[in-house]
């Protein structure tokens, strides 16, 4: 099954908490359901973005990381 | 979870500036209602001539390894704790007000202040606005 990706968003070598800003950003402009795919190298983001999608609602579909980056999937709640 | 953050800011150092940004941006970013208190130092570093681009200003517990640590990660393109602040409000709840002890201690007037500020506020206006939820003191 091939994912639809609505957006992506680059935050490689953003220090905290703008990784986090800019994502609450980006999925603002999404409809219920569509994908984000983020990008980011914050030491922290892995347990930031676990943290933020359970506050939000937002659902973290997938976490993975590639050397030092790390990437988010998000489904807009 | 959208129990309200209070910050009353006391310190016009740019590392707790740059501290309480982040707090704030991070609050913001998981719906909670952020309420920051300008006091002392904290108001002065919201003068309009304050906060343009100067030399950074740290906690005398930083030394010079702690400048140099703060100037690299600056250097590197870390958003200044203005910026992170303006985007706090782009995404949430923040309410910047001054404390108008401070406002008569420092001379200055709404209009001195860079237009992050929202207003001038007493005590009593901020203890109601806190009543609810945490209160750092930073």
């Amino acid at each position: 099954m091939t994912v639809q990706i609505a957006q992506r968003l680059d935050a490689r070598n953003l220090s905290c908490p703008m990784p986090i800003v800019k994502t609450a950003i980006a999925i603002k402009a999404l409809v219920s359901g569509e994908l984000l795919e983020v990008l980011a190298t914050d030491k922290g983001s892995v347990k930031d973005f676990a943290a933020w999608s359970r506050t939000t609602g937002n659902e973290l579909v997938e976490s993975t990381s590639e050397g030092p980056v790390f990437r988010f999937l998000l489904r807009k709640k | 979870m959208d129990e309200p953050l209070a910050i009353t800011l006391f310190s016009g150092t740019d590392d707790k500036l740059q501290a309480a940004a982040v707090l704030t941006a991070g609050a913001a970013a998981v719906g909670r209602p952020v309420h920051i208190f300008l006091q002392y130092w904290g108001l002065e570093a919201f003068r309009k001539e304050s906060v343009t681009p100067h030399d950074l200003v740290l906690a005398p517990e930083a030394g010079e390894a702690g400048l140099r640590a703060v100037m690299e990660l600056a250097a590197a393109g870390q958003s200044s704790w203005r910026e992170t602040l303006e985007q706090a409000k782009a995404i949430g709840q923040v309410d910047i007000q001054a404390c108008s002890l401070s406002m008569d201690l420092l001379h200055l007037t709404e209009s001195d202040l860079d237009p992050l500020v929202d207003g001038v506020e007493g005590v009593t206006a901020f203890w109601l606005a806190a009543s609810e939820g945490q209160v750092v003191f930073i």
